[in-house]
Formats: structure tokens, C-alpha cells, sequence
């Protein structure tokens, strides 16, 4: 999960007064050249029972959700729920201003007429719910998240260029510096850089 | 696999100068040319942010679009410390330019949302290269539009009621009024267009972090990618977010040029009251917007060497869409002016005619000669390859729209019902300038963009690349049913086509 990032450890609150020397062991991270190789490394590790980790990439790797395994988000969920309520608040603003409020009689037409204010609960649900997928994916995401102990690896600037990376954390069962290393080694990572915090 | 016909294809568009326009149905046409890998690409658009000085065309440029801000913002002053009357506007011309330029505005941003939205729906994926400048420009023209209303309602001060702001007057807006329903639509299609525009970029401005030198970039950059790391997850999240803005900014994109049609078609004016508005004006929205786009992205992608991330095809695409909304446009005209004569309304017919060839009828002439018969250069592919003709078809198109409406606003109102209340219209010297000046506004932004942010949906692109997809067993890739005829047998030889897949 996301959380994997999040639940490293703050090191102010580590160091609590007494001068920390050595920084912890976050998690190990392996570098990959392509796509397929960082496809097959994924299926690798969560075959070899691998729980908290990720894979970084460029771009949306097609069909790595199903290699992770990776659940659908509920955000399709919360914009719904956005849009409902949005196209409510249409409706209700616009019945509170002109028929309750301050009723406005106009060429003798009704108070409430539904037809009239069709558009603008149309507008309400769509901005409703562009604004909850928007947040919504970021607040599901963790985002925005300007510290992250993986931007002090030079080769993790690379992740939004042309590099692929799988990220195993240290708070993993399974871990083990020497073994996890060996692990990503094995399943082709050009590299395995120890991320401390 | 995908990628063997495709290098395939690679290697044939080389052949033939990097033209990768001819639609060969066996293989899949290269959306980047030049043989680009994912550095390359990244490399391409990053250097227009890096490069420590732009070319100097975007010096003249700027420099022109600045003299024009700095007219818009006098003009502006002028017209707040004076009143309307300034305006050539009258009685009964009481909608002038200030709308005409309103409508103009909101109608070029409906290409950026047609590309980043519609096609994406659609799959197809030629627009990443294209889609982020559109985007942009969607972005600055809606900025456009925005003002003119604004300044456009007499007391400029006043201009938040237009908003359902509680106030001590206990006043509210009267919800069924079309321009109520403007202000919803335009208010949602600004905020919708900046959260799709934003959202595409966070990747981008990511790399930008990530590869700046200087420390005020990285965190400046740094700040506006909110931390984004490329995380599996979050891109999980992140392209369902993306298709859920694409699925709710297509019905907005249509229902919003609309609503601003509704400002005129809910009227009684002969000339306005007209039930085919909606479907005319989104189509002239999109035409006039596809016009913007390609007189802008023709010296773009020249100037900033983007000619491989957005490659003849995407021109041609363009172009081919541009054609089919003139023709739209075209079929519009026609229309009206059948149903003009059809319906007997003698007040309707008289407007019709008058337009064609009332005292108004040069107008008219630009508009027809700009929408319906330059655009018709597009069905050869000699002049759709040529990025001078596509330019000059780029400004007939937003030249042409803007007289559309010119036509429809100010000379409907010049003669309605009564002829004892007609009046001419003639635009001052400060509606002109205003005009000008919004030209400014818009190029600033733009190229103020173009310099700083990414131009171009790097990590959209890169998913377009052959070697985007893992290559051996994998479900999701056997799962496609690309529909391939001539897989087997290659019809000159009978030999099988691609024995070494």
C-alpha cells in the first residue's frame, strides 16, 4: 500500500533530544533498464512473498496492476458520490434562492420549474465530481508529500525519466538487507541502492 | 508481438523521410518518429525549459504579446474610469463586442477539451502529442472569456453578483436566466479544464524536479508535483482519476458552448431564437478551437524542435478533424438559412437575408469564405503536409469565427421587429484595441508556458513508444484482438508475414 512510504519512521521523532549517528534502513531499492524487466522482477517478488513494496515508473506500466496486484481503487465510488451530491446542491441553491429565499415571480411561471434548472444541476454534478476525482485521487494517493526519504537516491531522479525501479521496505516480514539485496539482484535489477532516512 | 511490426514500420516511415502519414492497415504508424527512446523524449521537451535561452523568435513574440497586454490593460482602465458608453455599443445594439469577444474565447478553449477528453475516450492516442499545448490553450482562453463579461456588465465592481453570494440586500441571482446558467457553465469549464490540465502535468513537473540544477527550480517544481514519485499505486489511481475527468469533461465540453448559446437562443430576437443553435455553435466551437491549435502548434513545434513528438500525422489528424467541423459548420449555415425561408416568418427570412446581403454582407463574406470554403484546401494531402497552408487555414479559421460571431450578436440586433428602433453598429477605436489586447493576454500566457512548464505530456508520450509494453508471456497482451488480415500469408510471395514473432 501507500502507506509503505508514509510508515517510515520521522527521524526528529527517533532522535528525540539525543543525537542520532546512524540513520535507519528504509528499505532497498533496484534499479531496472526496461519495462520487461521490471515486469518480470514484479511478478518475482510478489511470488516470493513480498507484502509492503512498489514499483516506480515513468509512465503507467500496462497491465502491472494485475502483476502487483493491485486492487481497484474506490475512487469511481467517491466521484459518484461527488457528482449526487453535487447535482443536490444544484438543485437545492437554486429552489432556496428563487422559491424560498426570495420567490421571484417571472411572466407568471412557476416558482419551481425543474427545466430551467437543468443546467446549471448539470454544471454543479460535473464540477462536483471533477473535484472529488481530482482530490480524491490525491488524498488516496497521500499527495501532496514533499518529503520522501527515496529523494535523496541520485538514481531515483531518474524514475520520471527513463528508469524503473521496484521498492522493497524494511517494515516487510520478509526483509532482510543481505537477502532482499541478493533477491532484486537476481531478478535482474541493474542496481540496489540502500535508502536511509 | 506488437513491437515487430511496428520497428517494422519504423523502418519503412525512415525510408520515406519520416513520413509516418500513409495509413497501411498491417502495421500500426510510429506516433514518435526519429527512432526516440524515453530519454529522448524527456531530453526533447525538457530542453525547451532548459536551454538557458528561448529562441529568439519567442522574443519577438513576447515582446509583441506584451505591447498588446499592456493596450488590453490600458483599454480596460479606460473603459472601468469611464463607463460603456466608450464602446461603440448602442441602443438597440446593447451586445457588441464585449460578447462577440466572450463567445470567441470560450470557443477556442473546446478544442483543448475535445483532445484531452473526447479522443482519449476514443483511444486515440496520436493526441499526446498534442493534447498538453491544447490544454494550455484552453486554459488561457477560457482566462479570455472570462474577463469580458466582467468588464462588460457596466460596474465591473459589482460584477460578483453575478455569484449567489449572500448579501445585506437579501438579493439572489435570477437562476432562470441563461446568462445565470453562463456563469455556472463557464465558472465549472474553467475549474474542470485547470484540475485536467493540472492533473496531466503532475508527472511532468516531476521530471522537471527531478532534473533541475538550480535549487529554486527544484523547489518551485518541486512544490507543483506534490511529491509524485511514479509509484505503481499511485498511477493506478492517477489514470483512474484521469479517465473519470475524461468521462465527465466530455459531456461539459458539449454542454458548455451550449449554454453559452442558450445567452441568444432563449431570446425572441429574429436571428437568435433558432433551436439549432446548440449543436452549430459546439461545432463551430470545435472548429474555431482546432484552427487555434494549429496556428499555434505549427510554430511550436518548429521553433522548439518538437517535429517528432508531434509529427505530420498529428497535423494531419488535425486538419482532417478541422475539415469535418468547417463542413459541420458549413451544413449549419445552410440550415438556417433554409429554415429561414422555410418557416414563413417573414421578421426571420428578412434577418437572413439582411445578412447575406444587408449592409453587413462583406462580414458575412469573410465568415463563409473563412469556415465553409478555405478549409475545403484540406482534402489534398500536398496542402495538408504543408505546414504554410495550415497556418493560413489556422487563421482563416479563427478570423472567420470571430466574424460568425460578429454575424450573429451585434448585427441580429441591428434590425429587429420594429425599423423605427434599427440601428447601425460600428465598433471605436477602444472595442478594436480591446480586442487586440485580448490577443496579447492570450500569447503571453501561452508563451510563458511554453518556456516554462512542459509542452508536451512526456509520460503520456512515452506509453505510445513500442518499448512501453513487457515483451514475452503476459495475459493482458495476449488478450488483444488487433484485427490483422494478412497476419499469415504475405500476398506477393504467400510466404508466412511474420514468421519471427
Amino acid at each position: 500500500m501507500t502507506t509503505d512510504l508514509k510508515e517510515t519512521h520521522d527521524p526528529h521523532e527517533e532522535t528525540n533530544g539525543v543525537e542520532s549517528t546512524e540513520p535507519m534502513l528504509t528499505g532497498l531499492l533496484g534499479e531496472f533498464a526496461d519495462v520487461t524487466g521490471v515486469v518480470e522482477a514484479a511478478r518475482k517478488t510478489r511470488s516470493a512473498g513480498y507484502k509492503v513494496w512498489d514499483v516506480h515508473s515513468p509512465f503507467p506500466i500496462h497491465g502491472i496492476d494485475a502483476v502487483i496486484g493491485i486492487r481497484p481503487t474506490i475512487l469511481p465510488w467517491l466521484v459518484l458520490i461527488g457528482g449526487v451530491t453535487g447535482a443536490s446542491c444544484g438543485f437545492l441553491l437554486q429552489w432556496f434562492c428563487n422559491t424560498f429565499d426570495y420567490p421571484i415571480l417571472v411572466s407568471a411561471k412557476p416558482m419551481l420549474s425543474l427545466p430551467a434548472d437543468v443546467p446549471i444541476i448539470f454544471e454543479c454534478a460535473v464540477l462536483f465530481s471533477a473535484l472529488t476525482a481530482v482530490f480524491g485521487m490525491l488524498a488516496l494517493n497521500r499527495l501532496p508529500l514533499l518529503y520522501n526519504p527515496l529523494f535523496k537516491s541520485a538514481h531515483f531522479r531518474r524514475v520520471t525519466n527513463d528508469r524503473f525501479f521496484i521498492w522493497i521496505d524494511a517494515s516487510d516480514a520478509k526483509f532482510d538487507e543481505k537477502s532482499t539485496a541478493e533477491f532484486l539482484s537476481s531478478a535482474g535489477a541493474t542496481g540496489v541502492e540502500r535508502i536511509e532516512d | 508481438m506488437a513491437s515487430v511490426p511496428t520497428t517494422e514500420f519504423i523502418r519503412i516511415a525512415e525510408q520515406t523521410e519520416g513520413d509516418n502519414t500513409t495509413d497501411d492497415p498491417r502495421f500500426r504508424a510510429p506516433l514518435v518518429t526519429g527512432g526516440k527512446n524515453f530519454a529522448a523524449v524527456t531530453e526533447t521537451v525538457a530542453n525547451i525549459a532548459e536551454r538557458p535561452a528561448p529562441p529568439q523568435a519567442w522574443y519577438v513574440a513576447m515582446g509583441v504579446s506584451l505591447a498588446l497586454l499592456g493596450l488590453l490593460g490600458a483599454m480596460v482602465g479606460y473603459l472601468i474610469l469611464t463607463g460603456v458608453g466608450v464602446w461603440g455599443n448602442n441602443q438597440p445594439v446593447g451586445w457588441a463586442f464585449g460578447i462577440v469577444n466572450f463567445v470567441f474565447w470560450v470557443g477556442i478553449g473546446h478544442a483543448g477539451t475535445l483532445i484531452s477528453a473526447i479522443l482519449y475516450l476514443f483511444r486515440q492516442n496520436w493526441r499526446t502529442g498534442i493534447n498538453r499545448l491544447a490544454e494550455a490553450m484552453t486554459i488561457f482562453a477560457v482566462i479570455c472569456a472570462a474577463l469580458f463579461p466582467g468588464i462588460h456588465v457596466g460596474r465591473p465592481w459589482l460584477a460578483y453578483w453575478l455569484f449567489p453570494i449572500p448579501d445585506q440586500m437579501n438579493l439572489w441571482p435570477q437562476f432562470r436566466s441563461p446568462l445565470m446558467w453562463d456563469v455556472f457553465a463557464v465558472g465549472t469549464y474553467a475549474t474542470v479544464s485547470l484540475l485536467f490540465w493540472y492533473v496531466g502535468m503532475v508527472p511532468d513537473i516531476a521530471t522537471f524536479r527531478d532534473r533541475s540544477k538550480s535549487k529554486i527550480k527544484q523547489v518551485v517544481y518541486g512544490i507543483f508535483a506534490l511529491g509524485w514519485n511514479g509509484s505503481s499505486r499511485h498511477w493506478h489511481r492517477y489514470e483512474r482519476a484521469y479517465l473519470l475527468l475524461a468521462a465527465i469533461a466530455t459531456p461539459l465540453v458539449l454542454s458548455v458552448h451550449s449554454t453559452v448559446s442558450f445567452d441568444m437562443a432563449v431570446s425572441q430576437i429574429p436571428g437568435w431564437h433558432t433551436t439549432v443553435f446548440p449543436p452549430y455553435f459546439v461545432a463551430g466551437a470545435i472548429y474555431g478551437g482546432f484552427a487555434m491549435v494549429i496556428f499555434l502548434v505549427v510554430p511550436a513545434r518548429e521553433l522548439f524542435g518538437l517535429k517528432d513528438i508531434i509529427t505530420k500525422r498529428h497535423m494531419d489528424n488535425m486538419a482532417k478533424i478541422t475539415m469535418a467541423t468547417s463542413m459541420m459548420v458549413g451544413y449549419s449555415y445552410m440550415t438556417e438559412f433554409f429554415i429561414a425561408g422555410y418557416s414563413g416568418d417573414r421578421n426571420e427570412a428578412f434577418t437572413f437575408h439582411n445578412r447575406a446581403l444587408g449592409p453587413y454582407c462583406w462580414s458575412w463574406c469573410v465568415m463563409f469564405f473563412c469556415n465553409v470554403v478555405a478549409p475545403q484546401v484540406l482534402w489534398s494531402k500536398k496542402c495538408r503536409m504543408n505546414m504554410w497552408i495550415m497556418w493560413v487555414v489556422g487563421i482563416c479559421g479563427n478570423v472567420g469565427m470571430w466574424f460568425e460571431r460578429f454575424e450573429i450578436i451585434p448585427e441580429s440586433l441591428t434590425r429587429d421587429f420594429l425599423p423605427s428602433s434599427w440601428h447601425a453598429y460600428w465598433p471605436t477605436w477602444v472595442d478594436l484595441c480591446t480586442l487586440a489586447g485580448s490577443f496579447g493576454l492570450f500569447m503571453t500566457l501561452f508563451l510563458l508556458f511554453c518556456r516554462y512548464l512542459p509542452t508536451v505530456a512526456m509520460a503520456e508520450v512515452k506509453t505510445m513508444l513500442p518499448e512501453a509494453h513487457a515483451h514475452g508471456a503476459h495475459s493482458a497482451d495476449e488478450k488483444r484482438t488487433d484485427y490483422r488480415p494478412d497476419e499469415h500469408h504475405d500476398p506477393d510471395t504467400d510466404a508466412p508475414r511474420f514468421a519471427n514473432r
